[in-house]
């Protein structure tokens, strides 16, 4: 409310603080705010309130935005449901027996909902750009380094960037406008001049080569989807696309290597909560045994089960044959990547293999859930940018996403294609729970 | 390569302490993960160097200034037990 009565007293006296000024945001609760509660959705966080904001908290207050809340996610952003989650799960407005996608599957509710008009998630194997599918909104993942990662409790850091969740393109290139750019807090931060993004939102695609990922568009996705995805691309081309086939032979094997890779990471990051400086403990004798108490009381299964396959795959004798060799993958598929963007301007592929699933049904089989994020995997893994803009629906009434990826730091070429797409799909529906017509500036 | 996994020495370096159920469960869980992952093993990599980072990053400097760090107090206040100034701990070794 303070926030709300701050904007009102700067539009009072004339002041123009952004194009955020006013606008109620939400922050996937892995993001630092201070002196707001932030939990990663974690016991082991229960009632931590940062003593110091996000760079992107602190950037959106600049900006004048209200932060409205806070939202949920699978536990530590481990997750592609939102059930994962110490507080309880999401369910998804369009159909609650369905998920909302993960992990931030808060955030992608809340704008589906119209809760809140904007909202930032964080995306590391595709936790903004999948929830944002199976919602029925815009999800974008920014290129590595654009957005500081400064105050995002991290999981992955070499695969972690912070980006936005919005109910149109337009709307996720002010949001990102808002919060990217140089952070001498963030080490991995981008140095480079930050250009502006939306400058060719009207431009269209005439001429504009279009390649279309096989890997990404053949078995194990969805024919409804895969339906959706071609008409969209006739209408690409109708439009003056140029649309073309290209394989990425070395992505079959991007999401083996980021469960090695992610875990890995995680396995190194989550070693800070263990009952010293934060959040929860449970006592022992020793300082080992009050952290190991700690940490089996504290993670939820999805964060132990990959916090010891970390372990493992770091582990020595094991090093060589997993983590060591999914870091060259990763070289693979970058180079993969690389050759593409010699003949094509962007990527496509449809953004999750399936529509919204049903609560539970993934939730025993880690392999399963871990095939949510098959399309999206791949954009963390290479840095580049990639964003899910919704198309349609399928027989259900559930929302279908189309993923377009581009070279890095090509946003701008991004969201023209992505501004294109969101003009041809004309995607009108609402999710049955919205709430009263939230109207866009 | 079989898999072969200690678990309780995983679930040791990893400290969190874990009943024979548990172990048992994550266990057979990660046996099933690691046999999915083994594919990256397919793909020919020899020669190829590993990318630990998508940026092609060098060191980051910044100016050798002193900048304002964050009130002790107020880190201090979210630790579960402190005293003078400190965070506080039980005992790092065992009784004798």
């Amino acid at each position: 409310m303070r926030g709300a009565e701050a904007a009102d007293a700067a539009f009072a006296a004339g002041e123009v603080q952004g194009p955020l000024q006013g606008i109620p945001v939400a922050l996937k609760d892995n993001m630092c705010t201070r002196g707001m509660p932030t939990t990663c959705s974690s016991k082991i966080l229960d009632g931590y309130e940062p003593p110091y904001d996000a760079t992107v908290a602190a950037r959106l207050r600049a900006g004048g935005a209200v932060i409205v809340g806070k939202t949920n996610l699978d536990e530590f952003a481990m997750g592609s449901s939102t059930e994962n989650s110490a507080y309880g799960p999401t369910f998804n407005p369009w159909d609650p027996a369905t998920v909302p996608g993960g992990s931030s599957g808060g955030s992608a509710a809340a704008v589906a909902a119209g809760t809140a008009l904007v909202a930032l998630g964080s995306d590391t194997g595709g936790s903004i750009r999948q929830p944002a599918s199976l919602c029925g909104i815009v999800g974008m993942k920014p290129t590595y380094g654009l957005v500081s990662r400064y105050g995002l409790i991290a999981f992955a850091s070499s695969l972690d960037q912070i980006g936005p969740m919005t109910r149109t393109v337009a709307d996720a290139v002010a949001l990102l406008e808002t919060v990217a750019g140089f952070d001498p807090l963030d080490a991995t931060s981008y140095r480079g001049e930050v250009p502006s993004f939306g400058r060719s939102l009207e431009a269209g695609v005439a001429g504009l080569r279009i390649g279309v990922v096989t890997e990404l568009t053949s078995e194990g996705i969805d024919s409804q989807v895969l339906g959706a995805v071609t008409s969209m691309l006739d209408d690409l081309a109708e439009a003056g696309a140029d649309i073309s086939e290209v394989s990425l032979p070395s992505t079959t094997y991007g999401l083996p290597a980021y469960y090695l890779i992610a875990p890995a990471e995680c396995s190194a990051n989550l070693a800070r909560f263990d009952g010293v400086r934060y959040g929860l403990r449970v006592e022992g004798e020793t300082t080992e045994e009050m952290m190991a108490r700690t940490r089996a009381e504290g993670f939820g299964p999805e964060v132990v089960r990959r916090v010891l396959l970390g372990t493992y795959a770091l582990s020595a004798g094991y090093y060589d044959a997993f983590y060591g060799r999914a870091l060259r993958v990763r070289t693979l598929i970058r180079r993969d990547f690389e050759r593409a963007y010699e003949d094509v301007d962007v990527l496509v592929s449809p953004t999750s293999p399936t529509t919204a699933f049903a609560v539970g049904e993934r939730a025993a089989d880690p392999l399963a859930m871990y095939y949510s994020d098959v399309c999206t995997i791949p954009s963390n893994l290479t840095g580049d940018p990639g964003i899910s803009v919704p198309i349609g629906v399928d027989d259900a009434g559930l929302p279908i996403g189309f993923q377009v990826m581009a070279p890095a730091l090509e946003e701008e070429r991004l969201f023209r294609v992505a501004a294109e797409v969101e003009r041809l799909a004309a995607f009108s529906a609402r999710p049955a729970l919205a709430t009263s017509e939230v109207v866009a500036s | 390569m079989p898999i072969d996994i200690d678990i309780a020495k995983v679930a040791r370096l990893a400290r969190i302490a874990l009943g024979e159920e548990e172990l048992e469960r994550y266990g057979a869980q990660l046996t099933a993960i690691l046999e999915a992952a083994e594919q990256v093993q397919a793909l020919p990599t020899e020669g190829v160097e590993p990318t630990s980072h998508p940026l092609p990053s060098t060191n980051a400097f910044r100016p050798d200034v002193v900048t304002a760090s964050l009130p002790r107090v107020e880190i201090l206040a979210a630790a579960p037990e402190t005293e003078d100034g400190y965070f506080k701990v039980p005992r790092i070794l065992e009784a004798p």
